[in-house]
């Protein structure tokens, strides 16, 4: 480059990082070729930022606490129960809910990637991503629960289940004790995303 | 306090562009959720190195191994408007937006 200013260039240039770059020039490749709407790429940005995330299966899941008739459907057949509730979309297109119960604590994992229900839980964490969570869940599972806090009666089974592109599933924690008075906004906020993973529980009433 | 206040979906706005640029892919019937996760699955899984997170580093791999594929967009492309880019962020004074055209082109190397 000619007139090689470092000042100029270090100190009032931009930097990108070399994988900001890349995505960059995917991003701008893509829209130039018509395979992307910028606009339909900022909508999606701001769903996933802001609207879609664990607010909403904590609804699903108060619902199914007071609503026995709704918790039986969403057992039955996972989706069309949600979708009752105005949640859907990408990666909730074949849900399958799991109900946590004395004899059974179920687990969620997806050992092949990171398959996660989007529309009830939003984008899953970085420990759910990576591969000490998804071989442990597996072969260690009281040993991860026992790492994020949660020890289980010994005789509590515990059943895994693997998330896949066509699966999702989704862990319905039982109802704390002590709630009975509470309604179903309020118990939604005793629900946190981990018990929906499995490797939490619901928070007790205050 | 809440359980529900999950951590900020992305750590950092690349992250987010390559996720809703997979999202609207599969939304355009480019691909289907089963064809990303077995890309994004092998490209966790190298063959000389331990098996990965599933970062948003990956997606861009395997994104990028689909759109080779499909030969929509092979490497050579790609790093090819990477460098504009990167020439691009040089040429901007910082705080600036980093838009294409203000790339000084490869010629102005030397």
């Amino acid at each position: 480059m000619p007139g090689h200013d470092h000042d100029l260039d270090h100190s009032h240039g931009s930097e990108l990082s070399p994988i900001e770059a890349r995505v960059r020039a995917l991003e701008s490749l893509l829209i130039e070729k018509g395979y992307v709407d910028p606009a339909a790429l900022d909508a999606l940005i701001e769903r996933y930022e802001h609207q879609v995330g664990p607010h909403n299966g904590a609804r699903v899941v108060a619902r199914a606490w007071v609503d026995p008739a709704f918790r039986e459907r969403l057992l039955a057949d996972g989706t069309p129960a949600i979708t009752e509730l105005g949640i859907g979309g990408r990666g909730g297109e074949h849900m399958v809910v799991v109900e946590n119960t004395p004899e059974t604590h179920n687990l969620v994992v997806c050992t092949l990637c990171s398959c996660y229900p989007w529309p009830v839980l939003g984008l899953p964490p970085v420990w759910y991503k990576a591969p000490p969570y998804r071989a442990r869940a597996v072969i260690d599972p009281r040993g991860v629960l026992a790492d994020f806090g949660v020890t289980l009666p010994e005789g509590t089974r515990i059943t895994i289940w693997d998330s896949t592109a066509e699966t999702r599933f989704m862990v319905l924690p039982m109802r704390p004790e002590g709630t009975e008075t509470l309604d179903e906004a309020t118990l939604a906020t005793l629900v946190t995303r981990d018990s929906m993973i499995g490797t939490g529980l619901p928070q007790a009433p205050r | 306090m809440s359980g529900l206040e999950a951590p900020r979906p992305f750590a950092e706005p690349w992250e987010a562009q390559i996720f809703a640029l997979v999202v609207a892919l599969q939304d355009a019937g480019l691909f289907s959720p089963g064809e990303w996760a077995d890309a994004l699955g092998a490209a966790i899984r190298p063959a000389d190195a331990p098996e990965r997170p599933a970062d948003y580093a990956q997606w861009l791999a395997a994104l990028e191994t689909i759109l080779g594929t499909r030969r929509i967009a092979d490497g050579a492309l790609i790093d090819g408007r990477r460098d504009a880019f990167l020439r691009a962020a040089h040429a901007t004074p910082h705080g600036q937006p980093i838009l294409l055209e203000n790339d000084p082109g490869s010629g102005g190397e030397r």
